[in-house]
This record gives structure tokens, sequence and C-alpha cells, in this order.
């Protein structure tokens, strides 16, 4: 039978304030356990919630930034469970009227094919602490370090239809957040983690089979590989003639495999009601118009403009607006350059392999933009060649000086000056008479051979533009 | 709508609240004599009116993104029945 995969995502992504979403307490990453938890986060008798202005402006703009109705009455609703990391009792999210409705974005696959995924809604709410499992005496240890930081949770439909496709829904939202600076991204770090729910049916059908959720994957590879073991493990137990359990499952990187998380216990029952300790917000055009305002270029207008006024492809200009680092770096080499195709041949062949294959990321590029660009500034100004000027991105790429000293250094000053390559070409007519008479009697495919003699007599810094043109003019006389 | 004995069990163990044998059934009827009255209200017709959010008439005022609290931790882990490193520890939550 032909299955038809049905995936959708749950992204959270930690907000980049400096405090809590409600209360004034440091939010910094790694600090020592429970130094940053107030008595807020600690639910100590009397307190009471206030409402970060930053966590909402940044939901807002995000808002805007996958076209979304933005909620102008928002509110906050308790979601009810007990788990010591969450001293309240509960947690404080949005249920009724999240802060972002219906939205959408565009995946670009591989092939090139374009897919809009639609996003369900997206809601503010706070993170819970870290539970610590090793042995305290045969206790848990609780750091409540994380405990109310700010959350966007991002839903979206069940539009997804492979693992590769979620990967790429996955990789859009983190390009849009960190470009529009809502988050950091960090994955690692735990600023935004992936919950994904998985269902297979027969292809055709209209009803989605059972689904279950993979909780808190951290990486963009272990998405597409959790999501492909869920697949596949659904299928063989429908095959089988079983039954799918719609659970809730963890992903283990290790063994590659998801495991059933919760097996004793009852369903969930949240029992949502209206979080009385805080007021509705509400924002007016106004407010939503600032937020627009202050958005950056987003990647997709980023790809249209580098069609547009670059003339890249399609595939170039998706690839170097895919995230803020990389377009800002292409953009800083355009700046210096004036060649939008150069630049973007360099930035996409030789540097981009180096960076992978050094794992260096274009925020840390070793190869300053502006030395990159007077680089392709000295192949179009004929300074030096194509070839010559893979030298001198290797000497840049290792940091051994600026592009007009290592070229210099190097002597790899490209030869165009006319009399120097005719003197060269001259030499190699007279010491080749056997393959000039054949060239002379129709054999024109020799033409490549003298370029070959010419360019290897002059050791590589012939012009080979004014080598072409000479050569031609001499053996054609 | 009414509660049964088990629902009461049930939403007794969700809030993590211990309630005696005994005691269920006067809990049983405490809280269907609520849900009784909640039917009376229910019985309003509520057409065109816009649901209620909150009964007070404002609205959230918001707090800049501005640090204000400082680390009491030795203070906070001294009311703490048990600390280690830093961390409260609580009874294990995973087997």
């Amino acid at each position: 039978m032909e299955w038809e995969i049905v995936i959708g995502l749950e992204i959270h992504v930690q907000l980049s304030t400096d405090t809590k979403i409600f209360s004034g307490t440091s939010t910094a990453f790694g600090q020592a356990p429970n130094t940053q938890a107030s008595a807020i986060c600690l639910a100590m008798p009397g307190v009471l919630p206030v409402f970060n202005e930053k966590a909402l402006f940044k939901a807002v703009q995000f808002g805007l930034a996958i076209d979304a109705e933005i909620g102008k009455t928002s509110r906050f609703d308790r979601k009810n469970y007990f788990y010591p990391d969450s001293p309240k009792g509960y947690q404080i999210t949005q249920m009724d009227y999240p802060i972002v409705g219906l939205g959408e974005v565009e995946i670009v696959m591989d092939d090139g094919s374009t897919r809009k995924i639609g996003v369900t809604r997206a809601h503010l709410e706070e993170d819970a602490g870290k539970s610590l499992h090793e042995d305290f005496e045969g206790m848990s240890g609780i750091d409540l370090n994380r405990a109310g930081t700010p959350l966007l949770e991002i839903v979206s439909e069940p539009d997804l239809r492979s693992a590769k496709e979620a990967v790429a829904y996955l990789k859009k939202m983190h390009s849009i957040i960190t470009y529009i600076g809502v988050s950091d991204g960090n994955m690692a770090e735990g600023s935004m983690r992936c919950d994904a729910n998985v269902s297979v049916r027969p292809k055709g059908q209209k009803e989605f089979g059972t689904r279950t959720e993979i909780k808190n994957v951290n990486s963009f590879r272990f998405v597409e590989k959790a999501i492909n073991y869920e697949v596949q493990r659904h299928i063989d137990i429908i095959e089988d003639g079983g039954e799918i359990v719609q659970e809730t499952r963890l992903y283990d990187s290790e063994l590659d495999e998801t495991r059933s998380m919760r097996s004793k216990e009852v369903a969930n029952d949240y029992r949502y009601f209206p979080e009385p300790d805080l007021l509705p917000v509400v924002i007016d055009d106004e407010y939503i118009e600032a937020a627009r305002k202050s958005l950056p270029e987003l990647p997709d207008a980023k790809r249209d403009r580098f069609m547009s006024e670059h003339g890249l492809s399609e595939y170039d200009a998706t690839v170097l607006s895919s995230g803020r680092a990389i377009a800002d770096y292409y953009e800083a080499v355009v700046a210096g350059c004036k060649e939008p195709k150069l630049a973007a041949n360099w930035v996409m062949g030789d540097l981009s392999a180096q960076m992978n294959k050094f794992n260096v990321e274009f925020e840390n590029c070793p190869v300053p933009a502006e030395q990159l660009a007077l680089m392709i500034a000295r192949i179009t100004d004929e300074t030096i060649s194509g070839r010559q000027a893979k030298t001198v991105f290797e000497c840049l790429w290792n940091q051994e000086g600026e592009v007009d000293a290592i070229i210099e250094a190097k002597g790899l000053k490209q030869v165009s000056d006319t009399g120097a390559i005719e003197a060269i070409i001259d030499e190699v007519i007279a010491n080749n008479p056997g393959q000039v008479e054949q060239y002379r009697g129709g054999k024109d495919k020799l033409f490549g051979f003298f370029v070959g003699q010419t360019m290897k007599a002059s050791k590589g810094q012939a012009n080979p533009a004014v080598v072409n043109e000479l050569l031609k003019k001499k053996l054609d006389a | 709508m009414s509660l049964d004995r088990s629902q009461v069990e049930n939403i007794a163990m969700l809030a993590r609240i211990g309630v005696a044998e005994s005691e269920i059934e006067n809990y049983t009827k405490s809280l269907n004599s609520i849900l009784d009255l909640v039917d009376q209200l229910q019985a309003v017709d509520t057409t065109g009116v816009e649901p209620l959010a909150n009964p007070l008439d404002a609205t959230q005022r918001l707090r800049a993104d501005v640090v204000t609290e400082v680390n009491q931790r030795e203070k906070f882990q001294k009311v703490a029945p048990k600390t280690e490193a830093g961390l409260y520890l609580v009874p294990r939550v995973v087997e």
C-alpha cells in the first residue's frame, strides 16, 4: 500500500529578551543554578506576574513576518499540571486568544519546488525550569533559572508531507526568527526546540491516521531522523495489522529510535482557565504598524531582490538569503566589487566549501567581505586570472594578509601586456612547426594546444583572454 | 451536569489534594451544588454578549524589559527543605 505521511510541527522559540516574561529576572544563559530564580520564578506566596513589553513586541513582529493575523486582544490562560520544574503548579500560556493567528510560510525544496505551509497560531507562554536526575541521595535536583523565560510556541497546520519538508519548514522558521532577531535560534542551547506530530494514512484517504508526538528534538538532523524512524514504525505496525496508540514519544539520537514517554500516565487533563492574575492584552493599529516598520527585509523579499536587482538565479538567491549572516556577507561583497554574479559564485563556491569543511559560521568568517570583494575586483580589472584568484583566496582563508600584498608576494600578477605575450606566442609557434601546419590545414582542435603551451610558458600568468585573441591573430594570419 | 464519585476522585488527584474516603460523598454533593448554580447561569440567553475575560474594565499594563531582580538564592534556599550545589532537591521524578 502507498502511504501518505502527515506531519505538524510545534516549535518553541525562546524570545531574546533581557528579562523573563512575567518578572524582571535576568534570562542570561549558563549562569549558576537558581541564581536567576527570583521570588516570582519560585512562585512564592503573594507574587504577581507583570508582562514584559519586549516579549509582546517580538511576538507581534513574528506574526507580521509570516503575514499572520495579529490578535488585537489576546489573553493568558492557566494550564494546570504538577511537575517540580514548574513551581506554580501551572504554566501561564495562551489558549483561546493567542497573540498570533493564522499565517503561512513558503518552503523551498532541494529540487527548487515550493510549497506553502500553514501556521495555525503562535502564542506566548513561559518556559519551565530544568530537572536533573543524577543521583542526589535518591532525589532530583531542580534549577529554575530557565523558569519564566518567554517562549513563543509556533504551531503549524498538518501540511507537511515528508521529513525533508519538515526540516525545510523548521529551517525557514529558524531563518525568519533569526532575521528579525526575535530569538538567537540557538538549538544547542535550547533557544529553539521542536515537537513533531506524525501520522500516516493510505494515499487518497481523507481522515488522518492516529498520531504520535515526538517531544523536544533539538537539531535539524535529528528532526529528520526522528520523523523517518517514527513514520516507518507507524507503517510497520499498521501493515502487521496493529494499531497506533496516541502517545508522546522521545527520540534517542544515540540509538536512532523513538520510545514511549509516559506509559502509565492518564490522559492529560490540563483544566485550562483564564489567568486571573493578568488582564487582557490589548494593542492598536498604531502598535502593529510600529512593529511592522521595525522589521528588517525578510528572506523572501531579499531573495526576490537578489533575483531582480542582481540577476541571480532563483537557487543562488535562495541560498544567499537563507540566513541573515550569509546575506549580509554577500551584500557586503557586492557593495565592494559591484559584481553580484562573481560575488555569488565565490560566496557559495569556494568560501562555503571551506566554511563547511572547517565548520565555521558566516558570523565568524575568517575572510573579511571587503577583502573578498577586492579580490573579485582584481579579477575584473584583469590583475589576476580566475585561476590565480584561487591561490589568493587560499591565502586569504589562511589569513596571510591583504589581497594586493598577497598578489605581490606570490608573484601572481597576470600578464596582460600584449608585447610580452606576443613574444611567448612567437616562441611557441616557432617551437611547434608541425602543429602549426596541421592547424592551418584545418585541424581547429589544436587551438587549445597552443593556448595550453602559451599559458605554460608564461607560468600561468598570461591573461587567457589576451592569449586567445593574439593566438587567433597570429595563427590565422 | 453532575459529577459522580470517580470524577471527584480524579479531580482530587489532578489537584494533588488528599481526600479521605469518608469525605468523598460530601465533596461530591458540594461540587454538584456549585454545578447546579452554574447550570442556572447557563440558562441565561447570552446571544450577542461578548465573552468576558476579566471583570475589571482595564487592560494589561506592560513592564519594561529591564532587570530589576537580584540574586537572592541564599535567602530562598534557607527556607527550602533540601538543597545541594545550588539546586532544590525534590523527590525523584523519574524512575
